[in-house]
């Protein structure tokens, strides 16, 4: 792609955005469709967000979202009006102790990950095989959006139990060995699976469960690749370039056209869609930018100490993230992460955000990656 | 700047992942250190009995010969270090910056190091108690009475969590190698420098570099090393060390909660003990486990703090070049005030005298860093919240508690320095669990004899004394 065209596919990304947010606050805010939470933050609003918010830009009126919010019932108070009735999710994150975060959700979950389907290559995802899904069971919109995934791709998904409050308790607790037979529990139903003749070519895997399964599976004489493994899909902080070449390098025996397992980093979490990645190599020092599946969702990367301050390109910031579907709405709240702020791809024209960690500040406190 | 690589079974790994080691005073970037992730760990740590095949290719007498070469280039050579060269006075300078210890006191911990590598054929037979070398060589030999003796080896390997903030623990790690047994190092994130410039001066000394993994990394890292090495050693906090209590794969050190006892009998002569309890309390900055951080008495305790923070309360915090610095500062950010504010508010019990409190502030902080000047806090009991506390800085308490209640309230107790020449309370401390190592006398806490054991004998942590049997022929 030219330089001339990518800045046109810029401008017609950002022009999508820009309707699809006036649409979306439409909905959310007019009281035949909006939730009752939103209807009711109206009321405290300094401004008319049906009036006043014509593009993505004015999104900047609202307060950041807090996600405190999403504490606790009833959870009906999320569900826009124009969608009652609907059968209706709810997923958790969180909940190790107190009360957990819930979103509620319809098709959004379904619809993301069929979006992300479509970035996923054939070769490596073949359309009719069978999944492995490696990660937390329980409430998590994880378990079933990857299982939608493989469904969407004609397969039928594995799972495991994997219970990851019990997991933070453990680590709380210091209880170092029962974590550890913990992790070998669920490696030891992964392959079970993948063991049992399922024909599974597919996986979701956590970066700290894949490492486990791979390592489990060499002390067995095999590899992924040997039990019939091509595509891996996995997400994360821990998912850094580093660890990406150690899995290739070593894990996989070399890039997919010489092991032929293909692995592509994911960046998302319950309140937004799936951030992709553009593709990573080994000649980008297996650099990971992720760029989120606009226009349902907007990563943006901004100022420690202004939210509402882009980073110029390269530079760091807090990610900062907005939800814009007609079951969520959420108007800039700062993810628990800082990235650097990446320019637009052809195939994503928008920007992007690179070397995702967590935020230095929660960095010190923050238990991460626990399953 | 160095670039400081992961070296895995003598390899050099470059990592994607790097970290910089920074100049506690002005955060300059002295080094560029590649960081290890757990995996990586994990798999190269199934080779780890090719470490042991390597070793063994020598003999024990040998191999202590190489390690005493290497306390020679340890200290006098310009060695490789990542993809620069290190002479001892760069050593010495870069330890210094990254820990903030004074840089005379990483030239003496250097000079502890070489004598450890120089006097290893005394300190292996101390801590055998005369066995024959090649019994660990070759797992079984005789007793001098004719009995056959086992001893095997528990692991192929030693990993150790290295820490940053004391150079001092790398001693218990140096016998190890002449034992024919390789190491696994994750060192501390400031304190790069010992790990690698021993890796180095071994092998200039013949010992082949594929014995040695050094794994720079975070947590992650240090979890790896300790869950795949089947003997590992971590240097921690009372937290880690209640971790891996009771687990035989890991030797946890944290925390000494060394002590001075004075006893009824030699109390009225406090005056004379003085200068040995000032110096269990400051040398080496009072960072080490084996400094006193609580004088027990049951009465001229006052007196005795009062004497103390006369002595110690006036120091100063110098720069690291001067010599006569005597305070190593505190170079993670926050951490002077943290340790401050938890001092301070046990200070507000009743029964607690700040006894430094005259001597100016204690607390010095800089832009980068912090110092905490030597404070000596009077307690009228054990009770107090402060009596037992321990911190990485010339800190004492003096507690006041009557003799016969002294070693139920002491708790846990690496060094105990009892001044007594009570024969009934001495059989009492003979049998004092709770203490590691007993010096009956007037003696400093922190004076160590190497042909000692340290908080737990390296010889019985490695090889395990078992029973074994052969037929009388082939015992000879």
């Amino acid at each position: 792609m030219t330089d001339q065209n990518l800045e046109q596919a810029v401008a017609e990304a950002k022009a999508r955005l820009d309707q699809h947010t006036y649409e979306i606050v439409q909905w959310h805010f007019h009281d035949s469709t909006g939730s009752p939470f939103w209807l009711q933050k109206k009321g405290e609003l300094n401004f008319d967000p049906l009036s006043e918010v014509n593009n993505f830009d004015d999104l900047k009126k609202f307060p950041l979202f807090e996600d405190e919010w999403l504490r606790g019932g009833p959870v009906n108070r999320w569900i826009p009006k124009g969608l009652e009735g609907q059968p209706t999710y709810v997923f958790e994150t969180g909940g190790t102790t107190g009360i957990p975060k819930s979103r509620v959700v319809i098709e959004d979950h379904r619809l993301d990950y069929e979006m992300f389907s479509e970035t996923l290559p054939d070769q490596y995802f073949p359309k009719g095989a069978n999944w492995l899904m490696l990660g937390p069971s329980g409430p998590r919109r994880l378990r079933l959006a990857v299982e939608h995934l493989c469904q969407h791709r004609g397969g039928i998904c594995f799972c495991i139990d994997l219970d990851p409050r019990w997991v933070v308790k453990l680590i709380k607790k210091g209880w170092m060995e029962h974590l550890e037979e913990y992790k070998k529990h669920c490696i030891d139903q992964a392959i079970t699976v993948l063991t049992a003749g399922h024909d599974i070519k597919c996986m979701f895997a956590t970066p700290k469960l894949l490492d486990q399964l791979a390592l489990a599976l060499e002390e067995r004489g095999t590899s992924l690749p040997e039990v019939g493994i091509t595509g891996i899909f996995s997400g994360g902080t821990e998912f850094t370039p580093q660890w990406t070449r150690y899995c290739v390098e070593e894990l996989f025996g070399g890039p997919a056209e010489e092991s032929g397992v293909y692995m592509t980093p994911t960046y998302g979490n319950t309140l937004m869609g799936l951030a992709c990645s553009e593709p990573v190599t080994k000649e980008n020092k297996y650099k990971i930018t992720y760029h989120a599946p606009q226009p349902r969702a907007a990563t943006e990367v901004v100022s420690f100490d202004d939210p509402n301050e882009l980073v110029g390109y390269a530079e760091t910031g807090r990610v900062k993230l907005t939800t814009l579907t007609k079951e969520l709405f959420i108007p800039g709240f700062l993810e628990r992460d800082e990235a650097e702020r990446e320019e637009p791809h052809e195939l994503y024209p928008w920007d992007g955000v690179s070397g995702v960690r967590p935020y230095h500040v929660f960095a010190k406190t923050t238990t991460v990656g626990v399953y | 700047m160095l670039n400081i690589p992961v070296i895995r079974w003598g390899e050099e790994y470059e990592s994607l992942e790097t970290q910089e080691v920074l100049h506690h005073a002005t955060g300059e970037a002295i080094a560029n250190v590649s960081q290890a992730n757990g995996g990586i760990i994990q798999r190269d740590l199934r080779k780890a009995h090719k470490a042991r095949e390597i070793l063994k290719q020598f003999s024990i007498e040998q191999l202590i010969e190489m390690v005493g070469k290497a306390g020679e280039y340890f200290v006098n050579g310009t060695l490789k270090m990542g993809d620069g060269e290190q002479s001892p006075q760069d050593f010495i300078v870069q330890q210094s910056a990254s820990t903030g210890l004074p840089e005379h006191m990483v030239e003496l911990g250097m000079s502890k190091n070489a004598f450890v590598l120089n006097n290893m054929d005394r300190i292996l037979d101390s801590l055998t108690r005369g066995l024959p070398l090649d019994i660990l060589s070759s797992g079984w030999g005789k007793e001098a009475r004719g009995i056959p003796v086992s001893y095997q080896v528990q692991s192929p390997v030693l990993g150790a969590v290295l820490p940053s903030n004391s150079p001092g623990v790398h001693t218990l790690w140096l016998p190890v190698v002449p034992l024919q047994i390789g190491l696994v190092l994750k060192p501390g994130p400031q304190e790069p420098w010992t790990p690698y410039r021993m890796f180095a001066a071994y092998e200039a000394a013949g010992i082949p570099r594929e014995v040695w993994s050094l794994y720079p990394g975070g947590i992650e890292a240090g979890a790896a090393v300790l869950g795949a090495c089947d003997r590992a050693m971590i240097f921690g906090g009372t937290a880690t060390v209640n971790n891996y209590k009771g687990n035989p794969k890991v030797q946890a050190h944290g925390p000494g909660f060394s002590k001075i006892l004075i006893a009824d009998d030699c109390v009225d002569n406090w005056e004379e003990y003085i200068d040995l309890i000032a110096e269990s309390i400051y040398i080496n900055s009072g960072r080490g486990c084996i400094n006193c951080s609580g004088v027990w008495a049951s009465r001229h305790t006052e007196e005795i703090a009062q004497a103390l923070a006369e002595r110690l309360g006036p120091i100063e915090a110098l720069p690291p070049t001067d010599p006569d610095a005597g305070l190593a500062a505190f170079t993670v950010e926050g951490m002077t005030a943290a340790i401050w504010d938890m001092i301070e508010a046990d200070l507000s019990e009743d029964g607690v005298t700040h006894s430094t409190a005259s001597f100016g502030e204690r607390m010095v902080e800089k832009d980068l860093c912090g110092y905490i000047r030597p404070t000596i806090v009077h307690c009228k009991s054990p009770e107090n919240s402060i009596a037992k506390k321990e911190y990485m800085f010339p800190f004492s308490t003096v507690v006041e508690c009557p003799e016969d209640k002294m070693l139920s309230s002491i708790d846990e107790t690496l060094v105990c320095t009892a001044i007594t020449e009570n024969e009934t309370l001495i059989n009492q401390l003979m049998d004092a669990t709770h203490i590691d190592r007993l010096n009956i006398g007037p003696i400093p806490t922190t004076k160590l004899n190497w042909l000692q054991p340290h908080e737990g004998n390296i010889i019985d942590f490695l090889f395990r004394n078992r029973a074994f049997q052969v037929p009388d022929e082939l015992l000879g």
